[in-house]
């Protein structure tokens, strides 16, 4: 586990290094990123126009809405930052056989095909979220307890473990098609899903959706639990998302763990 | 004077020769991974879902019929008509591989040969546009046809010809406005910044997010004139607002004929621009490599 860290912390400092290597590109990446969340929130700001919440006795009202977008903003980015990067290489590390290289270094595949690149840029809207929420939270009629900002990390850790195997399963897919950009397009889009509170999916479409999202493949539980521990009290039926999240974070960790190690299983070289 | 009027044809004739020839082989290289093609333009509905849910959310929420003169079921005719219009207007990869071409000097190849490179560009999106439309028919007719519920009446031969001229110029103004913003790596060795900048703007003022009404209410700090009056002028809307707000019956008579002149003068610019940004940037390009 400490030598994990330490390459990852190699891994992070070349990163670095590089992306400070050309400053001026690097400044563009943080203010195209920043750019891209204020419209998104610029546009929740003219729904907000509208309404005075998401959803009729949701309970999603404007400050508790920007909480939940700013833990999207946090969890999101971590896995922009750490994941994401380092899984869109492995298409091209497929295609041209450069993935024979990796397998037979004396690292785990998983560990290093999924961390070796750090996006440092893609932080810049984590520190917003961060800052986002304070001032969302500051405006909350009822304070969050002190329970909830103790169990608010360890739920978003658990929604950032579900993106990675969601991230990991569809890189890993790579190595089946060789190509899958609609793979990514696919993630782009599954994450699209998440960015809402779960009550808007609703009717005779949206709760099968809620349900299929929430226990199939469960992405509405990467930002809803977490942003719920903060806007709701944490008492009584409150916990079962907790746990459920816990769990989901597990069972997926293993699922893209079985589904990573029976596709490189699979790999056929496509160098000379 | 016969003669050079042959010549002329035969050159004509040539040019559309090579164009036709340009447009064959690129439909052919756009049906070699028509699976992940497939796969992809059936992703492209999925954002509109979310939106369809987050709309019956708010409308659920407040007591008002309509939004900016929008109620539910027009919010989602909205959202499904702006695919159509992005489905001619949008042009992935269009400005970055220009650059790409620009940087990595495989441009040269186009300045000793007798091929028109942006005509070249044309031919192949039209390919790509072609391919795509082949394929999306299907799920964007079924799409349609499950929301058809949503829609109001069509519109008229005079407002479904309005609506085939826009989706036109908009195929024409989303080209050349990538085109131009990608002829931009002759100036500027990384324009994906650039690019990514222009997409959100994009993004934001075309329609895309959200129906250019919704800005009606919101003052630019100059007397009488609102954000959405301001963004009527830019050539953004064009390229996914216009069409569905024609279809859905929002522009007619005098404000339909003056849209699409507005339209069409920014189609113009863009060519020109585009010309313009291809004859000086050859002018100062230098090429490398092998």
């Amino acid at each position: 586990m400490a030598r994990s860290l330490a390459i990852l912390g190699t891994f992070a400092r070349a990163c670095l290094v590089r992306d400070m290597t050309f400053r001026a590109n690097f400044l563009l990446e943080c203010l195209t990123s920043l750019g891209w969340m204020s419209m998104n929130l610029a546009f929740y700001l003219l729904v907000f126009t509208f309404t005075p919440e998401i959803g009729k006795g949701t309970g999603w009202t404007r400050e508790p809405f920007f909480a939940f977008v700013a833990t999207g903003l946090i969890v999101n980015s971590i896995v922009q930052a750490l994941f994401m990067p380092s899984a869109e290489e492995l298409t091209e590390l497929v295609r041209t056989g450069g993935l024979d290289a990796v397998l037979v270094k004396p690292l785990d595949a998983q560990f290093l095909l999924s961390m070796h690149r750090v996006d440092f840029s893609a932080l810049a809207n984590g520190i917003v979220g961060i800052v986002l929420l304070g001032w969302a939270v500051s405006r909350f009629e009822t304070p969050p307890p002190p329970l909830a900002w103790a169990v608010y990390p360890l739920v978003l850790l658990c929604g950032v473990a579900i993106l990675y195997a969601l991230v990991i399963m569809l890189a890993a897919a790579t190595i089946h098609m060789g190509r899958n950009q609609s793979l990514y397009d696919f993630w782009f889009y599954l994450t699209n899903v998440s960015r809402y509170p779960a009550e808007i999916y609703a009717g005779p479409w949206g709760g099968p959706l809620r349900a299929a999202c929430t226990f199939v493949v469960p992405i509405l539980l990467v930002v809803n639990v977490p942003a719920r521990v903060l806007a709701r009290p944490l008492e009584g039926e409150a916990w079962w998302p907790v746990f459920g999240s816990v769990v989901a974070a597990a069972a997926a960790l293993v699922a893209s763990r079985v589904v990573f190690q029976r596709s490189l299983a699979r790999y056929r070289s496509a160098s000379s | 004077m016969s003669g050079t009027g042959a010549g002329r044809s035969g050159g004509a004739s040539a040019a559309l020769r090579a164009w036709g020839t340009m447009l064959a082989i690129a439909i052919e290289e756009r049906l070699v991974y028509r699976g992940d093609f497939a796969l992809g333009t059936l992703m492209r509905f999925l954002p509109i879902v979310t939106q369809v849910f987050l709309w019956t959310a708010v409308f659920s929420a407040t007591s008002r019929g309509d939004l900016a003169g929008y109620s539910r079921d027009d919010i989602v005719a909205y959202y499904l008509l702006t695919m159509v219009s992005r489905a001619f207007s949008s042009m992935p990869g269009l400005a970055t591989g220009i650059a790409r071409s620009i940087r990595d000097g495989s441009i040269k190849k186009f300045l000793v040969q007798p091929v028109d490179y942006i005509a070249f560009l044309l031919a192949t999106r039209v390919a790509h546009k072609l391919v795509y439309y082949a394929v999306a028919i299907v799920p964007f007719a079924a799409v349609f046809f499950l929301c058809r519920g949503f829609f109001p009446p069509p519109p008229n031969a005079a407002g479904m010809a309005a609506f085939l001229v826009s989706l036109l110029l908009s195929f024409l103004l989303g080209f050349f406005m990538e085109a131009t913003l990608g002829m931009l790596g002759f100036w500027f060795m990384e324009v994906s910044s650039v690019v990514f900048g222009y997409m959100l703007v994009q993004y934001l003022l075309s329609g895309h997010m959200f129906p250019i009404d919704m800005l009606a209410e919101i003052p630019t700090g100059i007397p009488g004139t609102s954000l959405a009056d301001l963004v009527a002028w830019l050539p953004f809307q064009f390229t996914a607002y216009g069409p569905a707000a024609i279809w859905l019956g929002n522009i007619h008579g005098a404000g339909l004929a003056r849209m699409l002149l507005v339209e069409a003068a920014w189609v113009v610019v863009m060519i020109v621009a585009c010309r313009l940004a291809w004859a000086r940037g050859t002018r100062r390009y230098s090429a490398f490599g092998g």
